[in-house]
């Protein structure tokens, strides 16, 4: 085989200022998704628990699209998807939308372990020193909840960031998006996605270390 | 004072407590014996209305438990209550473990739920591990910060429901020289408990229990030595 190709990185490296701005719409996107979707999840995962029947029906259902679709055809249902009944979002919507659907899908679950794993018995302990359900729940259980979903909620922005990178197809400039846009200009494919590839990894890097940092400072015990 | 009048629970269709009579007394300490199962627990948490009962009534100081319109948030500050798994905080310290409720339950103000808890940490010799999480104590300190923490609320009345019976055996004792402390006190106290020592030696009046009926109450003289219940006779024949 003959490797004939020569590498050009300078057009790439004109249009970093771009691909900088890029990634910070990406980050944007997946946090906003990311608080939406905990939200979501927490109220999904209660459903789930302890709901009336139809609204637990609802949110398995949701829990379980989420989980075992592809990512890709869920972006397309909030495009396409809502197209096709005359509701065109904006690209930015579609995949803010598509994004929180899927992360309130996994954190629901997330969230439903976590209930779980705290013992009943925290809460008649709490409810014993006359506190109401609600106090009970916001001091005693929700933080020992939010412990044992840290990680999990770490690892889920991780993967709301790359999956963000799906929103190209649907015709976001997110980082993907541009760099794909700046790339068919001048061809230089593989150099644009490898600077691309490049700063997802930095971003990712970057999250989980504030992550760790954050643990050690929120969880002392 | 604590009046149980014709006590039923049921737990599906299990039938746990038959119609139990039981008043105790300010100043009283009264120890519930009998084998597990006999629904000694259960009346506890019925007494707090932490379990629904299905026929019957509790009142403490004349307000009735189970009424719709009571407010058991305010009823059940009067009563403290100290779990067999001990059920401390984990994601709060010592301190803060026990001065929470005073803060949000009573509305004190943080300084002072701070001093009350002080106060109390000290009163069960946890003075040293204030800023201590849970996860660095043992058992039976874990225990002691139980009954602090209950005791910061200014009960009225202490239930203990089981309280030594997870500890391993050389952390028992701290936690029965606690309870002692208290009922020298004065302290009102319902124990559920399977130590007949602390029974016998602390108790004003012992019942023991028998599949969901109060088979026998008397002063601990009379269920230790005089038993009136062959049963009774029979389980502390087996217990010692």
């Amino acid at each position: 085989m003959n490797f004939d190709y020569t590498f050009h990185w300078r057009p790439v490296f004109r249009k970093l200022p771009e691909l900088l701005e890029a990634s910070l719409v990406t980050l944007q996107v997946s946090v906003l998704s990311m608080i939406i979707g905990i939200a979501i999840g927490l109220v999904l995962a209660l459903l789930r628990i302890g709901g009336p029947k139809p609204l637990a029906w609802v949110a398995s259902g949701w829990i379980e699209t989420a989980r075992n679709t592809p990512a890709l055809f869920q972006l397309f249902f909030f495009s396409f998807g809502l197209g096709a009944f005359g509701l065109n979002l904006t690209p930015y919507l579609i995949v803010l939308m598509g994004l929180s659907f899927n992360n309130a899908g996994y954190l629901a679950e997330n969230f439903r372990g976590g209930f779980q794993a705290v013992p009943d018995t925290q809460l008649r302990a709490a409810r014993s020193l006359g506190m109401s359900s609600a106090q009970a729940y916001i001091r005693i259980i929700i933080p020992q909840v939010f412990r044992i979903v840290y990680h999990p909620l770490t690892n889920q922005l991780v993967w709301a960031v790359l999956m963000s990178s799906l929103a190209m197809i649907v015709g976001f400039r997110e980082l993907a998006g541009e760099t794909q846009a700046q790339a068919f200009k001048t061809f230089r494919i593989f150099e644009y996605f490898a600077v691309a590839a490049l700063i997802y990894y930095v971003m990712v890097k970057l999250i989980l270390g504030i992550s760790r940092l954050l643990a050690w400072r929120l969880f002392r015990y | 004072m604590i009046e149980i009048k014709e006590l039923h629970k049921y737990f599906g269709d299990l039938h746990v407590l038959k119609g139990i009579d039981l008043n105790v007394e300010k100043g009283e300490v009264l120890s519930i014996i009998g084998a597990s199962g006999s629904g000694k627990s259960t009346l506890l948490y019925c007494i707090n209305g932490l379990e629904a009962i299905q026929k019957g009534e509790v009142k403490v100081d004349g307000v009735s438990v189970h009424a719709k319109e009571t407010n058991l948030n305010k009823l059940r500050t009067k009563m403290g209550m100290v779990f067999q798994q001990w059920n401390s905080f984990p994601h709060l310290t010592a301190l803060e473990n026990v001065a929470l409720a005073p803060r949000i339950v009573k509305g004190r103000s943080k300084a002072e739920s701070r001093e009350i808890a002080r106060a109390q940490l000290e009163h069960v010799g946890l003075n040293d591990k204030i800023d201590v999480y849970p996860s660095a104590l043992s058992g039976g300190q874990q225990q002691r910060l139980a009954i602090a923490r209950a005791l910061a609320m200014e009960p009225e009345y202490m239930l203990f429901d089981e309280a030594t019976s997870a500890l391993d055996p050389e952390l028992v004792g701290e936690v029965l020289d606690t309870m002692r402390l208290l009922a020298e006190e004065g302290m009102t106290m319902i124990c559920v408990t399977h130590e007949m020592g602390f029974a016998r030696d602390v108790s004003d009046r012992v019942a023991y229990f028998h599949e969901g009926v109060m088979e026998e109450i008397g002063p601990p003289d009379q269920i230790f030595n005089n038993q009136k219940s062959e049963r009774t006779a029979k389980f502390l024949a087996n217990v010692r």
